[in-house]
């Protein structure tokens, strides 16, 4: 037994124990290597978020007071935070009632052809650079009024904004049971009856789900506001939105053009006041999300 | 027996009231039509918005296009003092960093939706998942900060001098630089961004491939690798294509993190780790300093040609998702 390497098929051994030998061994190497490979990308992605999100709390928690959030400059960061806030609100805003009529119209009234049509719109909607939306905004408002506005700004986060809140609303329109559209018809209920009365509350969940993880997008964006809302200075606190207002994203941007570690540690504050709020607002519209599609898979 | 459950009444009621009275009826017409004409129009201004973007950008963009026509694609040299800009540079800057993005990030991104579809315990992809999206909601100016005072210096300071040792031969692995800022670092800053738009398209993909076909192939004795090799990628190729074309799109149009981190330079070389510059980024940092008419029309030059990519990348993405199978990527 001993000093024979591989055994001849014909003689059989039961006492040999069940190894893959031969091509078998080969492809169960392959196998393993190529899981790992798969585990290690994995691991991969996780790491870098968690390098990236570590890097901005670490250096963004000694920059974090009460003054650094109510104060402005020079030496908090209140009204960029009250800025973003109403430049985003404004978006969501205009973005809303459209995305979710968008949706309707996708779910409720188009045609298969009509439907693919609006569908391909979005999608291309969707996949347009921030920065081309962001030139748009400036040749139609801001070139001929020669004057930086948050609601400019807000316009184009409204453009970014309308596909995904139209999509996120439409996947949970799909959900909602066919059995209760078809109920309603029995009953002798008008379609627009049954659209604002039936579905579109069985839908809330998943609309109000889109919309924050819209926000949660728009107030990272950062082309709009560079062309359409940087000139604030950010010292005092701004809320007229025809004018240009102090936001976050904007001061990020500077502060990292800059070669100023003091600006360094404002910007790691920022950013992590930026994180933070687009994490609560993404894991609270998943939780949100999860509850309504149980809901209405019930 | 004798007393009616009062729910009935009411349901009878209901439907005794649903029996149309003129006013109900009329409002009813009203109703219906207006809501639909309603849900049309938002989807028409969409429409409209969409077109408009293209006509303003490219009405913008005349006075450059006029006066360099397509030399400007041919031209590196961009002096805005000077009154010349020409876009050759900035093109092979985004197509170079948006290829260093894909070839990195795609393999990369179709791995872990592998893993996360097929391989990983529920308990596991449950809590990847997630923190793999999580990536992707990280604002691009938060990553451009992080590439600028983090990654930057690494890049320069570790990973060039470490590739131009052992593949400097390869002229695109020429000298490092002394600041983190380059083609180079700002292709791997995309790299991040575009890998969980493509993992979790391709996982979405992966879970669709149906069971049976993965179990067949396993009862036929292959291994998962092989099962994967065989059923899983085959059947999904089209999806994985429009998955990454999804990412090249977003790749090729982001313009702030590029900004950040790939040095401000408007000509290219051959070596990766020289500053060079994005047709996006250079609309981001000249933007909001130009200094003339023409400096403005050449920067909408670059927006329209980044509109005309963009929109192809997005269509073609479209396009190989709808013909070669369905959104599930399974081939009938």
């Amino acid at each position: 037994m001993i000093g024979r390497r591989r055994p001849a098929p014909e003689e059989f051994d039961p006492t040999q124990p069940l190894v893959a030998t031969g091509n078998l061994a080969r492809r169960h190497l392959a196998n393993r290597l190529a899981q790992g490979l798969a585990i290690a990308a994995a691991i991969a992605a996780v790491a870098v978020l968690v390098i990236v999100v570590w890097a901005v709390v670490s250096h963004g928690i000694k920059a974090i007071s009460w003054d650094f959030i109510t104060k402005g400059e020079p030496d908090g960061i209140g009204p960029n935070l009250v800025g973003t806030g109403v430049i985003v609100g404004i978006g969501t805003l205009i973005a809303m009632p459209i995305g979710v009529l968008i949706a309707l119209f996708l779910s409720e009234y188009a045609g298969r052809r009509g439907a693919r049509v609006v569908q391909l719109l979005m999608d291309v909607m969707n996949g347009l650079p921030s920065i081309i939306i962001a030139v748009f905004v400036y040749i139609l408002i801001v070139e001929p009024t020669k004057q930086q506005s948050g609601l400019a700004a807000g316009i184009a986060l409204a453009i970014i904004e309308v596909p995904l809140i139209a999509r996120g609303t439409q996947e949970v329109l799909n959900l909602v049971p066919s059995a209760q559209r078809e109920a309603a018809d029995a009953l002798g209920v008008a379609r627009w009856r049954s659209v604002l009365t039936i579905i579109l509350p069985a839908a809330t969940g998943g609309i109000v789900t889109a919309t924050l993880l819209s926000v949660a997008r728009a107030a990272g964006e950062t082309a709009p506001v560079i062309l359409l809302s940087s000139l604030a200075r950010g010292d005092t606190f701004q809320l007229n939105p025809l004018k240009e207002l102090p936001n976050v994203p904007v001061r990020i941007f500077q502060l990292s053009e800059e070669a100023n570690p003091e600006g360094f540690t404002k910007a790691w504050g920022l950013s992590l006041v930026l994180i933070a709020v687009i994490l609560v607002l993404g894991l609270g519209s998943r939780a949100l999300l999860n509850r309504s599609k149980r809901k209405l898979a019930r | 027996m004798s007393a009616t459950p009062p729910a009935r009444t009411a349901s009878l009621k209901l439907a005794r009231s649903n029996r149309q009275s003129p006013a109900r009826k009329r409002a009813d017409r009203f109703g219906d039509i207006g809501l639909r004409v309603i849900c049309l129009a938002a989807a028409v201004l969409a429409g409209i918005v969409l077109i408009l973007i293209a006509k303003e950008v490219f009405e913008g963009a005349h006075p450059a296009i006029s006066n360099y026509g397509l030399s400007f694609l041919t031209t590196h040299e961009w002096a805005p003092p000077l009154e010349k800009f020409g876009g050759e540079g900035l093109i092979m800057g985004t197509l170079i960093t948006s290829a260093i993005a894909i070839f990195i990030g795609a393999p990369v991104a179709i791995s872990i939706g592998i893993f996360l579809a097929l391989l990983a315990p529920a308990g596991v992809r449950n809590v990847i998942s997630p923190l793999v999206e999580m990536l992707a909601a990280i604002p691009s100016v938060i990553l451009g900060f992080w590439g600028v005072i983090v990654f930057g210096p690494f890049v320069a300071g570790t990973l060039e001098p470490f590739l131009h040792r052992w593949l400097g031969f390869i002229p695109i692995f020429g000298a490092p630089q002394t600041v983190g800022a380059g083609i180079f670092t700002a292709g791997l800053i995309l790299t991040i961004m575009v890998i969980p738009i493509i993992a979790s398209v391709s996982r979405d993909l992966f879970m669709a491939v149906p069971r049976e076909l993965q179990d067949g192939a396993a009862a036929l004795g292959s291994t998962r690798w092989e099962v994967i090799r065989g059923v899983v990628l085959p059947t999904t190729l089209s999806g994985m294509i429009a998955a990454t074309l999804l990412g090249l799109g977003r790749a090729l149009g982001e313009a702030i993190a590029v900004s950040q981190v790939v040095g401000g330079a408007t000509e290219s070389h051959i070596s990766l780790f020289k500053t060079g510059g994005t047709l996006a980024s250079i609309i981001a940092l000249q933007f909001p300093s130009a200094i003339s008419a023409m400096h403005y029309a050449s920067l909408y030059y670059c927006a329209a040609l980044l509109l005309v990519i963009g929109i192809a990348s997005n269509l073609l993405a479209s396009w190989v998702g709808m013909r070669f199978g369905s959104a599930g990527g399974v081939t009938r």
